[in-house]
């Protein structure tokens, strides 16, 4: 076991699935004799060369598009969007085409790419490069949706969502690229499917997804010394949504609090909590909570950003009504 | 080419003519349902370049009005009218419809109904041709509309700064639906739009299959031999709307009429009567056969077939036999 960062441990997954399949290729801006904006690729062109780690133009629908026509014809392209906010421009063919030709054609041609980007909020980037959007492509018929954690999952799920035969999104975090972890020395791969329990708890369950994870562990240590045991899950992947583990944990605890740093209206948390009261609405005993972000553009202010995005008290918080001790 | 293959020519454009004549009539059944593009007017543009390439081999994509590419690739007429019929016997399962026909056993990668998207598709479809080293060429139609789109620009300066094997067939046929061109575009002329992307271009008259053909060929040979992407537009009409709830307000009664004279089967036809090839018995014997065929084969075979099961209604969505060990579960 070696401690690696977080994009260390996707340099590592493109590495070695470059190495294992002659098919397999890396697409996007600045990421081949620059490196990666993240360090992503860092190396990999010198190593692999120009025709396997493709510095793009400034074009996403196009090279994303690109990307798909590759797959079609075999190959496994995993194509970086610099921001999520960039992905908006490669809608059209990541949902129009992407998510759909499996169905349309009845089966007969997949899309097996990855679209790795960060989304989140970082140090004051504003409006325009600060956005989650992770609730839109969860809605997306045709599509898997993963949000590592950490550096394990990370690299484990890159590998298997190469490998994998359906279009995958994987949506990291501007803020967990120096993020450390333990990870095998030897080859690994993490599941494209199931939420984890991160934390074993009996009196609350919180749940959240990539950043939010770590709020919810950390608000948890801090419930811990108001004598409130929190379970914790990391829900892993959006899409499909593992409402097993949902449900078992809550009917456990008898409580929930969904964090999430996107913005409330339409979001991860509104389907978490439809699925609580859907799945387990007789195992509750306290009405659900969800924190999540102020519903307005990501500010530039330091102080506004704050008070936009959730953080560690917010969930803090948020528990200590559910368990009805504010 | 020899006499046998003319005039096989003129009987696969007749039977395309007649597939979409007989599709525009089960419409009007309600036997198929949704949208329906239909290509009549412009036969000579997929029949004479696909006849250039190599069907099956080369990938084709397209635009939704896409039948007659799908059967020149080499996809079974009658499951492309079983697919119009929605049927499970279909292209695609019945899940596509009249826009979304594929066939991956000879390469013809699907039908698409947003307006250049198939533009990036099929340069990636070019790419990988190009990674593995095969001589496959990928081959896009589009209509001029199509050209407005983003996807365009952003794919020719893709295609061309790659060097990517793909050939870009334009079909001009002067209308975005029910704008014409000089209303949308600043330039009539489309080939000269890739010049900025510096593309190899030309501009053919598309209602002739013997010009479609050399001019085709001469392009065709251009991309496999690694010279790098090209573009060439056929001027073309359709004689029907653009789909079927198109009224045709747009387009002037005389312009049709002088379109019309121009019918690719008309002018392909007479040339052979002309030189020899068959005689107007011949034509009638074909009309006869054409018509036997679609009747008792392709008709019949779309109208006898299954409709999907609703048991099946989430099929298709994702690979339906993943391999657990990238998918899990993840076992606690």
């Amino acid at each position: 076991m070696a401690e690696i960062a977080y994009w260390e441990a996707i340099r590592r997954a493109h590495d070695e699935e470059l190495a294992n399949d002659p098919l397999v290729i890396a697409m996007g801006e600045d990421i081949g004799v620059a490196g990666g904006t993240y360090k992503a690729t860092l190396g990999l062109y010198d190593k692999y060369g120009a025709e396997r780690i493709i510095d793009t133009p400034i074009s996403e629908n196009s090279y994303t598009g690109i990307g798909i026509g590759a797959s079609m014809a075999g190959m496994r392209p995993i194509i970086e969007i610099m921001s999520i906010n960039f992905a908006l421009l490669a809608l059209d063919t990541l949902v129009n085409a992407a998510a759909k030709i499996r169905y349309m054609s009845g089966g007969r041609v997949g899309c097996p790419i990855v679209m790795r980007t960060p989304g989140g909020t970082a140090h004051q980037l504003a409006a325009q490069h600060s956005a989650r959007l992770a609730r839109m492509f969860m809605s997306t018929s045709g599509l898997r949706v993963v949000t590592p954690r950490g550096p394990l999952d990370a690299c484990g799920m890159l590998k298997s969502a190469v490998r994998c035969n359906d279009p995958v999104i994987m949506i990291e975090h501007e803020r967990m690229y120096n993020m450390r972890e333990e990870v095998p020395d030897e080859e690994f791969f993490r599941p494209l499917e199931g939420a984890e329990v991160v934390r074993q708890g009996e009196d609350i369950t919180l749940i959240g997804y990539n950043w939010s994870v770590h709020l919810c562990l950390e608000a948890a240590k801090r419930l811990e010394k108001d004598g409130v045991s929190a379970e914790v899950i990391d829900l892993r992947v959006l899409k499909p949504l593992d409402r097993e583990t949902i449900r078992r944990s809550i009917e456990k605890t008898h409580r929930v609090l969904i964090a999430e740093e996107d913005e409330a209206p339409v979001g991860v948390g509104a389907e978490i909590m439809a699925t609580a009261i859907e799945d387990c609405f007789y195992a509750l005993d306290a009405q659900p909570v969800r924190i999540h972000a102020a519903d307005v553009p990501v500010p530039y202010n330091a102080h506004l950003e704050k008070a936009a995005i959730p953080d560690v008290e917010d969930v803090y918080e948020g528990a200590l009504k559910v368990m009805g001790k504010i | 080419m020899k006499d046998a293959d003319r005039k096989r020519l003129l009987r696969e454009m007749m039977f395309f003519r007649r597939f979409e004549d007989r599709s525009f009539e089960a419409y009007m059944e309600r036997k198929i349902g949704g949208f329906l593009h239909l290509y009549s007017g412009q036969e000579a543009v997929a029949t004479g370049v696909l006849e250039k390439a190599r069907a099956g081999y080369d990938y084709v994509i397209t635009g939704y009005r896409d039948h007659v590419h799908a059967i020149k690739s080499g996809a079974p007429a009658r499951e492309v009218m079983a697919e119009l019929y929605g049927r499970e016997t279909g292209s695609s399962r019945g899940r596509g419809g009249s826009m979304h026909i594929f066939d991956p056993t000879v390469n013809f990668m699907g039908g698409y109904a947003l307006v250049g998207q198939p533009f990036p598709l099929a340069a990636g479809l070019a790419l990988a041709c190009k990674h593995k080293k095969t001589d496959q060429i990928a081959i896009c139609f589009l209509g001029d509309g199509a050209n407005n789109q983003g996807t365009f620009h952003e794919t020719m300066n893709m295609a061309s700064v790659w060097n990517l094997p793909v050939l870009f067939v334009c079909e001009n046929n002067l209308y975005a639906i029910g704008t014409h061109i000089d209303r949308s575009t600043a330039v009539r002329d489309q080939y000269k739009r890739v010049c900025g992307y510096n593309m190899a271009a030309s501009q053919h008259d598309g209602m002739d299959i013997d010009v479609v053909m050399e001019a085709s060929e001469k392009a065709i040979d251009h991309v496999r031999s690694g010279k790098g992407p090209y573009f060439i537009e056929f001027m073309t009409y359709r004689f029907r709307g653009h789909s079927m709830s198109d009224a045709k307000g747009y387009r002037t009664k005389e312009e049709e009429a002088e379109w019309a004279q121009r019918d690719p089967i008309v002018i392909f036809g007479e040339r052979l009567k002309q030189q020899g090839v068959l005689s107007d018995a011949d034509i009638k014997q074909m009309e006869q056969e054409i018509d036997d065929e679609i009747e008792n084969d392709v008709i019949k075979f779309a109208e006898e077939s299954p409709e999907p099961r609703v048991e099946d209604l989430d099929k298709y969505v994702l690979d339906d036999n993943p391999d657990p060990r990238w998918i899990g579960p993840l076992h606690q």
